[in-house]
């Protein structure tokens, strides 16, 4: 038993961090919501230079063959860098070619692990699939069914969305032979939406980490009646319960990790509760950010609403609340799926 | 990081499970808060001792079983699944036993640890001023040096289970013309000493549950400081850290909790009973939240035995459980409809079990061991570094 994170894990974490820093300032984040794609390509390379994209491609295919739990703490780092490119997606899509394997795997895996691909996943979370306008390769589901669809085969209708980063698209194509069917299908469909649910929630804890790092900033800075409106006990009060509430979430989104890591018996119902609290935590903090700056934080110019949507977003990725709600529903009053308490024991029969 | 427990720890808690389904109580013992139940919980404290499971985390010599904090966390576990009493001696083996294994010289360890243990000795908490509550560095009950002794006169206040207990741990100013933090020192005084009143206050439920208790030239062997003269606050600060973060309230207390309320609500569902719309939803976050307590705190522990420290982060522990509990408490009730407010022994009450009871306590929770206010001004200075002016 060892619920920690090792000394390389934290390190990878800070030179991406840093990294990102250095790379993708807000700046940045907000002009790629002006271009076309909202997407950089060369930008995307340099990413899987630093190993971001390659981190579950198994290392005979170019990659880092790491699991979740080493991705939990870089998705913390470009939620909070607010990158846009679709990190997300491609993990997921990594895993199901991984699951796949065979000419499919060993064709794409290492594209995608030197930043030649990008993949999109079409899962029954959403109608919608994001960055479909970029991806080289796209899963989509058909009638039970899993295909795997180049992007030269569908056909995409941009859906624009309320937050910049996020670009989402109806998707058709043309039916041929499915990579999977029937149980195993579902099977990965099933893995695909956990994997990408415990993505977002990751990343929402960087959101949440950095909105309240923004208030925190502000309020130390801004003076109203001669003093630092950080030294208000109503201001510090806001941040210091939304700061709990973003610390418990993520004790839920690391046991996630693990849990998708391992195919855990009871990882759909850990996953739901690692998408709503951090999700929670990512609205929370959106909400009390912007209340500490004021009108200055209702302006387009300020930064807090790009976070802010983000948590949006987020929010809606891989299931939105009223899915995973029921989900923990199911596990936990109903008990159809497993829910075991952590530690203590399953529930009671 | 290993989700998994090894075979030792595996083994231990089937040992565990297995002693305390032969050996708990089958029946709830009366309130500590009373005289008899005070002793009947001494009595079980004796039993758990003689079986080897009073502090499992303490070292063999002082009553303990050498065990890790991983495994206390098992203990835990497995003793809110058995059902059995709360700890009579709470602020002894949990606030103040650490913090004598810390500051303590070896003959104060050999002096109280095993009796503390076997709750031979039972501890209150004397810290609690008229005038200083939330502001503790307030204090004015003085400790004055004379010779070998210290000679006490004032007040504390609050002393829970004092009543009953035989010795008292607190802070006292030893520097009389100090003030604030500077000056207080950690002093440990039998209850039964010439000079010492203690007058028991009842709590909302009418149980003497706490008390005061006057100091007039009350004489204390030198012996009884612990630590350093003069730097009472750092070594309170200890104890204060023990109590809002890991000891004290152990994860399954609220697991145990969240899982009679998932229960609760299904039983209330069968019998057809009405149920708020949300209650379902309501219920199920109840549980995600102590399971986020359960997780939260098997990352403390894992960070402590990777040789990490706890500091202002125990704030964030306070805070969260204590809502937790009353958030839980107040969906039993909610769940018991009309029968909410009646009292174990009404006629009509059924299964109303302990909610009621379990509510009133948890109300508490957001005032003892620092209130969630003070507890929110520290991590918004200490955590987020917003400024303190
Ligand atoms: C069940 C129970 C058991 C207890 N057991 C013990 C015990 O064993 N030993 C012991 O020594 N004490 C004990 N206490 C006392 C407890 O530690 C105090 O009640 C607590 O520290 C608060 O002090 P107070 O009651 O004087 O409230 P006050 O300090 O007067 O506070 C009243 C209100 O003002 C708020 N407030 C005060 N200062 C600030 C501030 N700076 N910023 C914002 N808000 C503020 C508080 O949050 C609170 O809401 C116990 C209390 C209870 C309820």
């Amino acid at each position: 038993m060892d619920f920690d994170f090792n000394e390389d894990q934290r390190l990878l974490q800070q030179a991406l961090r840093d990294f990102l820093a250095g790379e993708c300032p807000p700046a940045w984040v907000r002009a790629q919501w002006e271009t076309d794609t909202g997407r950089d390509g060369p930008f995307w390379k340099r990413l899987a230079e630093v190993g971001v994209p390659g981190l579950l491609v198994p290392e005979a295919q170019g990659g880092l063959g790491m699991d979740e739990t080493d991705l939990a703490l870089l998705l913390e780092e470009t939620g909070r860098a607010g990158l846009a490119e679709p990190v997300v997606a491609t993990s997921v899509g990594v895993a199901l070619l991984r699951e796949l394997s065979g000419d499919l795997a060993a064709e794409w895996l290492p594209k995608v692990a030197s930043g030649d691909a990008r993949l999109a996943v079409g899962h029954a979370g959403s109608p919608f699939v994001a960055d479909a306008h970029v991806a080289d390769l796209l899963f989509l589901a058909n009638e039970g069914a899993l295909h795997a669809v180049p992007a030269a085969q569908v056909r995409i209708e941009a859906q624009p969305s309320v937050d910049g980063s996020q670009r989402l698209f109806l998707v058709g194509f043309d039916v041929g032979e499915p990579v999977a069917e029937g149980d195993l299908a579902q099977a990965l469909l099933d893995a695909a939406l956990d994997r990408g649910a415990f993505c977002s929630a990751a990343e929402a804890l960087g959101v949440a980490d950095r909105l309240i790092e923004l208030a925190v900033e502000y309020a130390t800075q801004r003076e109203q009646f001669g003093v630092a409106i950080g030294s208000f006990q109503a201001v510090k009060h806001m941040l210091a319960d939304v700061k709990v509430e973003l610390e418990y979430a993520r004790s839920h989104v690391y046991r996630a990790a693990h849990s998708v890591a391992t195919a855990a018996p009871t990882r759909a119902v850990d996953v739901s509760m690692a998408k709503l609290a951090a999700c929670d935590a990512a609205n929370a903090a959106a909400k009390i950010s912007l209340q500490v700056h004021g009108a200055i934080g209702y302006t387009y110019e300020q930064d807090v609403h790009v976070w802010m949507k983000r948590a949006w977003s987020l929010d809606l990725a891989y299931g939105d609340s009223v899915f995973h709600r029921g989900r923990l529903c199911a596990g936990v009053i109903d008990q159809t799926i497993p829910a075991f308490a952590f530690g203590y024991q399953p529930l009671n029969p | 990081m290993d989700l998994t427990y090894t075979a030792e720890q595996d083994a231990f808690r089937k040992e565990a499970r297995a002693w305390l389904e032969a050996n708990a109580p089958s029946a709830p013992l009366a309130s500590f808060d009373t005289k008899a139940g005070f002793e009947a919980h001494r009595e079980w404290e004796k039993t758990l001792h003689a079986g080897g499971f009073a502090m499992v985390p303490w070292p063999v010599e002082y009553g303990g079983r050498g065990a890790d904090l991983l495994e206390w966390l098992v203990f835990e576990e497995e003793y809110y699944r058995a059902g059995a009493p709360g700890r009579v001696n709470q602020n002894g083996i949990f606030l103040l036993g650490p913090t004598i294994m810390e500051y303590g010289t070896p003959e104060q360890k050999a002096r109280f640890l095993p009796k503390m243990a076997s709750s031979e000795e039972v501890w209150c908490q004397g810290w609690s001023e008229p005038n200083a509550g939330s502001d503790m560095a307030a204090i004015q009950t003085t400790a004055v040096r004379d010779g070998d002794h210290f000679v006490i006169n004032g007040q504390k206040t609050w002393a829970s289970r004092g009543a009953y207990a035989h010795w008292l741990f607190g802070l006292f100013r030893t520097d009389p013309d100090s003030k604030r933090h500077k000056g207080l020192s950690f002093i440990l005084a039998p209850m039964d000493l010439p000079g010492m009143t203690v007058r028991p206050i009842q709590k909302i439920n009418g149980k003497a549950a706490f008390s005061e208790v006057f100091f007039d030239d009350v004489r204390v062997p030198v012996e009884n400081l612990l630590g350093p003269e003069g730097e009472g606050w750092n070594v309170a600060m200890a104890t204060a850290g023990f109590e809002r973060g890991l000891m004290l309230r152990s994860p399954a207390r609220f697991q145990s909790t969240a899982n009679r309320l998932v229960r609760l609500y299904r039983k209330t569902v069968e019998r057809g009973a009405p149920v708020a719309p949300g209650m379902r939803e309501r219920v199920a976050r109840c549980w995600m939240d102590a399971e986020a307590y359960s997780l939260n705190t098997y990352q403390t522990v894992s960070k402590l035995l990777g040789g990490g420290k706890i500091g202002a982060e125990a704030s964030l522990n306070k805070i969260f459980w204590s809502e937790l509990d009353m958030r839980m408490h107040e969906l039993g009730l909610e769940l018991l409809g009309p029968r909410a407010e009646l009292l174990p022994g009404a006629p009509a009450a059924g299964d109303v079990g302990d909610w009621l009871d379990g509510y009133i306590f948890a109300l508490s929770g957001p005032i003892y061991a620092g209130t969630n206010q003070i507890q929110r001004n520290i991590i918004a200075e200490r955590i987020l570094g917003l400024p303190r002016k």
